[in-house]
């Protein structure tokens, strides 16, 4: 799909698109990113066109009509540029949250006892969701509060709460590998979590112009 | 709508038995055959029949284990359901009413999209004729028109969800509406011709081109369902 015109641009990936195999398979990768992501930038910067148009003639109706548009494709692009930099290689160094996440590490153990209660608990709130949608980690600001929490469809994280990471729950995330075996795709994704950029937005929070907004 | 269609072990016996039907097996809405199981029903035409519109591996996986999946859980969800009611636990009947609206709303929906599916050797994709063909031409100008909104609708949904023809039991008037995740066509209206649009159902033929599945089904749809639904 050919880049649209517009202020949002698909950014690339911070790795090859097998990096994450046999975790997440190439052709996956692929797609993912190439047409869904892609499309999600599309439809955002077509949405903002039509908004400016909108708020030029004070067209009221129009604004407001617009709004989901903007959430939804808004929230796909940012979701995935949050996906694609917290997922790091199989066996990288940046997936191992003990030494990637010092910090982490330590307020995810006394929040929930262990790592493994941790992903116990993680893992189920995944397989709970009824329908699309994405789990998250998220902090009450910077270094703050852990909890773990999901958005459907393609709901962001919004303030005050930290987007640490999230996992994409959509069936287009997993599907041509895993198929109705989601189980297996959720025990399969803690080897490919790029913990240290974990730890660096759980100390210093997003930095949303570097990572929705790449300089062109 | 044919109760027949959410039958329960339970009305199966009773209809192999020859009772035409039983007040727990009539409920449309799933929710009256709490005390039975449900289970998973039969295709009409193999997995394969429906192609090249829908794969048989994604017919397969959608009815062997995705359907299955729903009925399980929901059966699972009524019977802790029945356990809350007979412990008199108000909060946890209503705590329960999620699982069982999406697993029953599963297990309804896709029992009529079974349904109104038929490959082109039963006359799939052969255009309604009757009241509800003039109920289209009526309502959208002409049946080409209707499969346009259908399909924006479709495209429309913003994540998991479903796309529906009813008819409004009010007015008698048919329409499209979409509904999310498995969400089911219950109360004002009367689901007539439903069309799924998870990506599962399509993702493995056709990946991100979901308006291609979108345009490819319509060669598939059992509109002769569809009129009785309607009727």
């Amino acid at each position: 799909m050919a880049a649209s015109t517009g202020p949002y641009t698909l950014p690339p990936l911070p790795y090859a698109y097998n990096a994450l195999e046999p975790v997440i398979s190439q052709q996956i990768m692929d797609l993912h990113h190439k047409k869904h992501h892609q499309t999600y930038v599309n439809n955002l910067n077509a949405a903002l066109a039509s908004q400016a148009k909108a708020t030029q003639s004070n067209d009221i109706s129009a604004l407001v009509s617009l709004l989901q548009k903007i959430k939804f494709n808004g929230g796909g692009h940012i979701n995935h540029s949050l996906f694609w930099e917290n997922l790091t290689p199989p066996d990288s160094d940046a997936s191992k949250l003990e030494t990637a996440a010092p910090t982490l590490h330590k307020a995810i153990v006394s929040r929930w006892g262990s790592e493994q209660a941790f992903k116990d608990t993680f893992s189920d709130t995944l397989l709970g969701l009824q329908g699309s949608g994405w789990g998250w980690l998220v902090s009450r600001g910077n270094g703050g509060k852990l909890d773990i929490t999901t958005t459907k469809d393609q709901d962001p994280v919004t303030a005050p709460e930290v987007p640490i990471f999230g996992v994409d729950m959509w069936e287009h995330a997993y599907y041509l590998q895993y198929l109705n075996n989601k189980g297996g795709y959720v025990s399969q994704i803690w080897r490919v979590i790029n913990w240290a950029v974990a730890e660096e937005r759980y100390k210093h929070g997003i930095d949303s112009s570097k990572t929705f907004k790449p300089a062109m | 709508m044919s109760a027949s269609l959410f039958r329960t072990s339970f009305a199966r016996a009773a209809l192999r038995a020859g009772a035409a039907s039983t007040p727990k097996a009539a409920g449309v809405a799933g929710m009256t055959f709490a005390r039975g199981k449900a289970t998973l029903p039969d295709l009409a035409y193999d997995f394969g029949a429906l192609e090249p519109s829908i794969s048989g591996k994604i017919m397969e996986l959608h009815h062997n284990m995705h359907h299955k999946t729903y009925v399980n859980s929901f059966n699972e969800a009524s019977e802790k359901l029945a356990a809350a009611k007979e412990s008199n636990d108000i909060a946890a009947q209503i705590a329960l009413q999620p699982l069982i609206n999406f697993h029953g709303g599963g297990h309804i929906n896709h029992s009529l999209f079974w349904e109104n599916l038929a490959p082109k050797s039963q006359g799939g994709g052969e255009p309604p004729s009757g009241a509800l063909g003039k109920a289209i031409d009526d309502t959208f100008g002409s049946l080409e028109s209707f499969q346009g909104k259908f399909n924006t609708a479709l495209a429309g949904i913003q994540g998991s969800g479903w796309a529906w023809l009813v008819k409004d039991n009010q007015t008698g008037n048919i329409g499209i509406k979409t509904y999310a995740n498995q969400d089911p066509v219950v109360g004002q209206f009367t689901p007539i011709l439903g069309i799924d649009a998870w990506e599962h159902a399509y993702y493995l033929q056709y990946q991100n081109r979901k308006a291609e599945y979108f345009k490819a089904i319509w060669e598939v749809i059992n509109w002769k369902t569809a009129e009785k639904r309607f009727q």
